[in-house]
């Protein structure tokens, strides 16, 4: 076990969560909430892999995961924006709806071998000692992209005018209306800019993190962990990025504990059973339950974070939230 | 001549509409499923024949899909009461796991001696399994309840624990000769199926149908029952139409969340029960094609009518039946996701009432 090699792969996986929280966090600050985030991750996992295998092209294949998951949060925004649908089974069932379509498309998928996301490193930058290999050197472009990405977002929600735009609306839309902001319109563009961020999270695994197409073990319940990660963060993108990476680190961990015979000087015991595996498998879903309590408990006691306007339908006239 | 749409908000729904707008709902979906599938290459009407004789073509098959509906009526009723009160438990696939883990240790450990009758054998077992169901419901509630914990997350993850722990014990303990399962459970812990009185009515024979079916209707009565008469029904239901009012009320919503979710989590622990007792008679890795997800949308659809759970039910067995066969595999998953996007959809025509006015009656 190495720092450098557990903060590269943690990097690595974290990328994929920070890409699909962040996505989420825009979704749910516009008032939608998108519970479909591991629907449409999977179908742009599936989209991009495909798309990479027919055309050569593994930056095609991102373009085309990207549209997937974002084309297919549209139909939640039709049936929760204009058909006023409850937001949690409309979640519910595109999560049914992107996991069946990638599975049905994506047939035949296992084993191949598409052309991947190539890795590259970033001079001068990347021999700074300890943490210069891992953080700037052996990644993909998108991992790099991802480090922009967070700072970029905060600025995007917090500084800018359709940012205030997009926080009024999933604050107080009647208000936001009345000052003659689209409200239809911003929750869309955000419900379609979500998805498509899902679907970049799931190209980015099928194409780069851990490349192949495995059904539905290829995203085994990452998108929720997305979702449990915004409460987590307190719809901040800072706090997503920065949880991502750890949980991504946290993951690797489990896997490296599998191998040395002595472990803090004790024997290890998975080295005497491996079956105890099964437990070292469980602790990232374990994990996400503690963080979401205390993640919780916080957005409890500060009453603040989560827009005021999250699951409610917006019609114009009726009430005057 | 241009025609325009004039919407306007319902003011009473009447009483056919929302059956009406399910079965459009179904049938939709099955053609869009078709088109889709012939866009892979399939066969849409060759696979429809197939779906029908797979599902209903003789009392044989019949039966098998009957024994896949016994699952899907118990979760759906625990998604429904759960539903009711807005709580969404996803976590019933865990649940049912839990279930079939505590039933399991009935006969594993034993808790019981195996000569001991039938009856406490199964009775024991059926109570370890709600146990251990309502043990993996009340975490999501009472994290829930205290701390506003989101149950949708929390449900979602206790299923990938609980069927990792599961397999620890089925791939160590109690694997029978490395294989990935337990040993076949004595035949005193198998729930009674009508094969088993093929001796005195020669119908039965081969017929798998199990007792199973009968703990799904009992459910469907006694959930019927409480939303009917009892004091706590109507709590449940005015917490989930109106929170504020519940509270105004004096209603102890915290109470009432962890022991729904509980009840909830019980009713689908029993089905995990059913399963094993009844069709694998043993603990093994794969005991669900995803039942605990599929009886949220067998919920939904019947518009939480516990009554209504049964048939549907029905439906949605056929297509894990027919799923087997049909490839490509996540076909019957794909129906199942449309057929809930569509349903879902259709609950605007129960809110609003679509007029097509050609543009020169224009009144409005």
């Amino acid at each position: 076990m190495n720092f450098t090699i557990i903060l590269h792969a943690g990097i690595a996986t974290g990328t994929v969560l920070l890409f699909a929280a962040i996505g989420e966090i825009f979704t749910e600050r516009s008032g939608i909430l998108n519970l479909g985030v591991e629907g449409m991750m999977l179908l742009g996992a599936m989209a991009g892999f495909s798309t990479s295998l027919t055309t050569g092209s593994p930056w095609l294949g991102v373009l085309v995961g990207m549209l997937a998951g974002g084309a297919l949060s549209l139909a939640h925004g039709v049936v929760t924006i204009h058909f006023q649908a409850d937001q949690v089974v409309s979640g519910l069932s595109l999560t049914f709806l992107g996991t069946g379509l990638a599975l049905v498309l994506g047939e035949g998928l296992t084993g191949q071998n598409p052309p991947l996301l190539l890795d590259y490193n970033i001079p001068i930058l990347g021999s700074i000692p300890v943490i210069g290999p891992a953080i700037f050197q052996d990644h993909g472009i998108l991992v790099y992209v991802g480090y922009l990405m967070a700072p970029m977002a905060w600025y995007y929600i917090n500084k800018t005018r359709p940012g205030m735009h997009l926080r009024a609306v999933g604050q107080k839309p009647s208000a936001a209306d009345s000052v003659g902001v689209n409200v239809y319109g911003i929750r869309y563009l955000y419900t379609f800019v979500g998805g498509c961020l899902a679907g970049l999270a799931g190209a980015i695994i099928s194409l780069s993190v851990s490349p192949g197409w495995y059904s539905t073990q290829t995203t085994s319940g990452q998108g929720w962990i997305a979702v449990a990660l915004v409460i987590f963060a307190q719809w901040n993108p800072m706090r997503a990025a920065l949880g991502g990476y750890l949980f991504g680190m946290l993951r690797r961990l489990i896997l490296d504990l599998q191998g040395p015979r002595i472990l803090l000087g004790f024997t290890n015991p998975l080295y005497i059973n491996s079956n105890y595996s099964f437990f070292l498998i469980m602790t990232p879903y374990l994990l996400t339950i503690i963080a979401l309590i205390f993640g919780s408990r916080a957005v409890a006691k500060k009453r603040a974070g989560s827009p005021s306007a999250l699951g409610l339908p917006y019609v114009r006239g009726e009430r005057g939230k | 001549m241009a025609i325009r749409l004039k919407v306007e908000k319902r003011v009473d729904v009447p009483r056919w509409l929302p059956l009406a707008t399910s079965i459009g709902s179904v049938v939709l979906a099955f053609i869009i499923g078709g088109i889709i599938f012939k866009i892979v290459g399939g066969k849409p009407f060759v696979a429809a024949r197939f779906f029908y004789q797979a599902v209903f073509g003789n009392w044989a098959v019949f039966s098998d899909t009957m024994v896949k509906a016994t699952p899907l009526i118990l979760i759906g009723i625990a998604c429904a009461i759960a539903f009711k009160m807005r709580l969404w438990n996803i976590g019933a696939e865990g649940q049912f796991y839990a279930g079939a883990f505590g039933a399991s240790i009935v006969v594993l450990i034993p808790i019981i001696p195996l000569d001991s009758p039938k009856v406490l054998v199964i009775g024991l077992m059926m109570l370890m399994g709600m146990i251990f169901g309502a043990i993996w419901g009340f975490i999501p509630g009472y994290l829930k309840a205290k701390y506003k914990v989101n149950e949708i997350i929390t449900t979602l993850m206790l299923n990938y624990i609980i069927i990792n722990w599961n397999n620890f014990w089925i791939f160590d303990k109690w694997s029978d000769r490395g294989f990935q399962m337990t040993a076949t459970f004595d035949r005193v812990a198998w729930l009674p199926r009508l094969a088993d009185y093929a001796k005195q009515f020669k119908a039965f024979s081969g017929v798998t149908l199990h007792l199973g079916v009968l703990f799904g209707i009992a459910a469907a009565i006694l959930v019927w029952w409480i939303f009917r008469y009892s004091r706590w029904g109507y709590e449940i239901k005015l917490i989930g139409d109106n929170p504020e009012a519940a509270r105004y009320a004096g209603i102890n919503i915290s109470k009432n969340i962890i022991l729904v979710m509980a009840f909830s989590g019980a009713l689908a622990g029993l089905a995990g029960m059913s399963e094993i007792s009844g069709v694998v008679h043993r603990l093994q890795e794969s005991i669900s094609p995803g039942y605990g997800f599929t009886g949220i949308i067998v919920a939904w659809l019947a518009k939480l009518n516990p009554f209504a759970i049964i048939p549907v039910s029905v439906l949605f067995a056929g297509l894990i039946v027919a799923g087997r066969e049909l490839q490509p595999a996540g076909l019957s998953f794909l129906l199942q996701g449309i057929i809930l996007f569509m349903l879902i959809s259709s609950d605007v025509l129960l809110r609003y009432k679509i007029h097509i006015l050609p543009t020169d009656e224009e009144t409005a």
